[in-house]
């Protein structure tokens, strides 16, 4: 603080810190506790609000946890997102592995390009593209009827492994990079002097690879799962009414049931489990905030 | 303990794309034996020792352990342990399983591995530092457990890549003690690399003096101090001066060498005959302030003194412009000299050494 003030001068120091107490408190903290708020009143008309009816209730929570299909979705939405998470770090570990020690380092840019091109394109789009993939005369049905290995289309859209799969591609970059950053520290004559002890290529991953990823695993797996949770272009554009996501049914709440009360309860628990798993992450992986801020 | 087993280089050749690091290397290394690299930096020290170990194959020729060829066997499966110019501890355990790594490898259940560990840090004179991080220790101790944890594999030749070079002058003295003592407590083949000559001299037993992936010389420490075999051996290790000529006069032992200073003799080192361009080389401590000596003599300007306590050191210039050392023993008469306007410089022809001429190492 003072080092501030000396470095930028009292007037400066002021807007500074003025601004950015606007951003947190103004743009980020008090909306999030209007929508706490919300979702503890019950849904009334307009001229009931502020009313004797206008009470704390906890029946949006309620209510979640007595509709069977609802709680089904949210079950469902956090479970497949466990899923993407898992399968992207599947994925990204052995590529990460290689991006980082495995090749040359002219070879591994190559790579991190052609990773990060597609990405250039909006999301939509990206899944839009595997849309036209897994249609009903899609590419891929086209060419197994082509082939003769199925006679009647095989139906992708609207199934839950096909949202798995297209949140996995969507989300694979923001599991590659933190763990490829981590590993790419990692200090070639360590495996080197793991090897010349005797291990075998799979302890030296168990051993020594995977327990120095550990701060980029853990950023990886909160940032998949967050971003799988949270996801909504995704299952609308693969998804169908067998495939419902939990945040289509926050916006139903919220744009179609026109009850914010009850939309803003369900996006809270969202947001519970969220935190829930960042915790359990950072104590799975034994790492701090510090470590995964960075 | 294990008891060492030799290694046998036979024509190694190490190329990376048309580069040569290591060029027809062919060495026995025997069991037991403290033996040193030495040689600047990107001669090829490095790279004769990953062959060794198994992490990378020699291009050309063969690398024997024990006797047995060890083409096709990987680091895991040589009878060697590694010690790298950086450690390269595992930062992430604590010290003791850093120790018992080796052995968790080959299986051993996790109570026997600690209480081998403990064993091992104890003779490397660690024995209470076994839960502490990696991070925790100083650089001396670290040193240690990177010996602690090779010596848990019970390796046949231990390669050890410049262990000491990250150490403080005191430690690193210490350090060579103690691996020296390790080695003889262990029976161990050492095999070990420095750019430090006096690391080189005291600790083995012998040296293989290196340049530009080829041996020089391969002999005892002494040897290598007082017989060179090539001009490179004689300016890298220890200081010379160095006399170029042609040779005029042969007898059976010396040789007699017409340079811009006057005439000179010295033993014949290499073969030399009448009219070879030669190299004379002559020890600083070889070379004296007198009118004597019948390997030459030189009447020199002195430039600097400096003091060092039990001897002195006498830095002159030659008529020809070409510095000359002197080291001499400090008895007593230093002021008289100090005011002499030309010094002779002599030195006898045993103590001076004649080669073919050759390239020399800088410093
Ligand atoms: N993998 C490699 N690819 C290409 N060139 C290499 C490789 N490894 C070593 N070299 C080259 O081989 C030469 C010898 O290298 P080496 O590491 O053996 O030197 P060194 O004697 O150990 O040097 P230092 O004392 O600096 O450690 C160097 O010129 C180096 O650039
Ligand atoms: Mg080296």
């Amino acid at each position: 603080m003072q080092a501030l003030v000396a470095r930028y001068g009292g007037p400066i120091t002021a807007l500074m810190i003025f601004t950015s107490l606007v951003w947190v408190l103004g743009l980020l903290l008090l909306p999030q506790l209007t929508m706490i708020d919300y979702s503890f009143r019950p849904a009334l008309p307009l001229a009931e609000i502020g009313g004797p009816k206008d009470v704390y209730t906890l029946e949006n929570y309620t209510f979640l946890f007595g509709n069977a299909g609802f709680l089904t979705i949210f079950a469902k939405t956090i479970w497949s997102s466990i899923l993407v998470t898992i399968a992207a770090f599947a994925i990204c570990y052995p590529l990460a592995y290689y991006l980082a020690r495995g090749t040359s380092i002219g070879r591994a840019r190559l790579l991190i390009v052609a990773l990060i091109i597609p990405y250039w394109i909006n999301e939509i789009l990206r899944t839009f593209a595997w849309m036209l993939i897994l249609a009903r005369g899609g590419l891929i049905n086209m060419a197994l009827m082509e082939l003769g290995v199925i006679d009647q289309p095989i139906v992708f859209l609207g199934q839950t492994p096909t949202i798995v799969l297209g949140m996995v591609y969507a989300y694979v970059l923001f599991m590659v990079f933190p763990i490829y950053n981590v590993l790419d520290t990692l200090d070639k004559a360590q495996v080197e002097a793991a090897r010349d002890l005797g291990a075998p290529w799979w302890c030296i991953h168990w051993r020594i690879a995977l327990p120095h990823a550990k701060p980029g695993i853990a950023v990886g797996c909160i940032s998949t799962f967050m971003l799988a949770a949270g996801s909504y272009a995704v299952p609308t554009i693969l998804g169908g009414p067998q495939s419902r996501w939990f945040t289509e049914v926050i916006y139903s709440q919220f744009f179609e049931g026109m009850n914010w009360n009850r939309g803003a309860a369900f996006a809270f628990l969202l947001l519970l489990v969220c935190v829930t798993f960042i915790v359990i992450m950072m104590r799975l992986f034994r790492v701090s905030l510090g470590e995964v801020a960075k | 303990m294990s008891i060492g087993e030799s290694v046998h280089l036979e024509n190694v050749t190490m190329r990376f794309g048309d580069f040569t690091a290591v060029d027809d290397v062919s060495l026995e290394i025997e069991a037991g034996e403290f033996f040193s690299f030495l040689g600047p930096s990107g001669c090829g020290k490095t790279t004769i020792l990953r062959m060794i170990s198994g992490f990378n194959e020699p291009s050309a020729g063969r690398v024997l352990i024990g006797g047995r060829d060890m083409r096709g066997s990987g680091p895991n499966r040589r009878p060697t342990a590694l010690i790298f110019q950086n450690l390269a501890l595992f930062p992430l355990m604590p010290v003791w399983e850093n120790v018992a790594f080796g052995l968790e490898m080959r299986g051993m259940a996790r109570s026997a591995r600690r209480r081998r560990a403990e064993e091992l840090l104890d003779l490397v004179a660690l024995g209470n530092a076994g839960d502490k991080r990696v991070a925790d220790l100083s650089g001396g101790q670290r040193q240690r457990v990177a010996i602690a944890r090779a010596l848990a594999v019970e390796p046949k030749v231990m390669l050890l890549d410049e262990p000491l070079s990250a150490l403080d002058l005191k430690l690193r003295q210490h350090m060579r003690a103690e691996l020296r003592a390790i080695q003889k407590r262990t029976g161990v083949t050492f095999i070990y690399i420095t750019h430090d000559q006096g690391e080189a001299l005291t600790m083995s037993d012998r040296i293989a003096v290196m340049s530009r992936g080829r041996l020089e010389q391969v002999a005892r420490p002494d040897a290598v101090y007082n017989e060179p075999a090539t001009p490179f051996a004689a300016s890298f290790v220890g200081e010379a001066n160095i006399f170029q000529g042609r040779v005029v006069g042969l007898s059976a032992e010396e040789v007699e060498i017409e340079t811009d200073l006057g005439r000179m003799r010295a033993r014949n080192g290499g073969d030399l005959r009448q009219g070879d361009r030669a190299m004379l080389f002559v020890r600083p401590e070889r070379s004296s302030i007198a009118l004597g000596g019948d390997g030459g003599r030189i009447e020199a300007e002195l430039v600097e003194m400096e003091f060092e306590g039990s001897f002195i050191n006498l830095r002159l210039r030659a008529p020809n412009r070409q510095p000359i050392m002197v080291q001499m023993a400090n008895d007593g008469g230093l002021g008289e000299m100090a005011r002499m306007a030309s010094v002779p410089v002599s030195f006898a022809a045993r103590a001076a050494i004649a080669l073919p001429e050759g390239e020399l190492a800088h410093q």
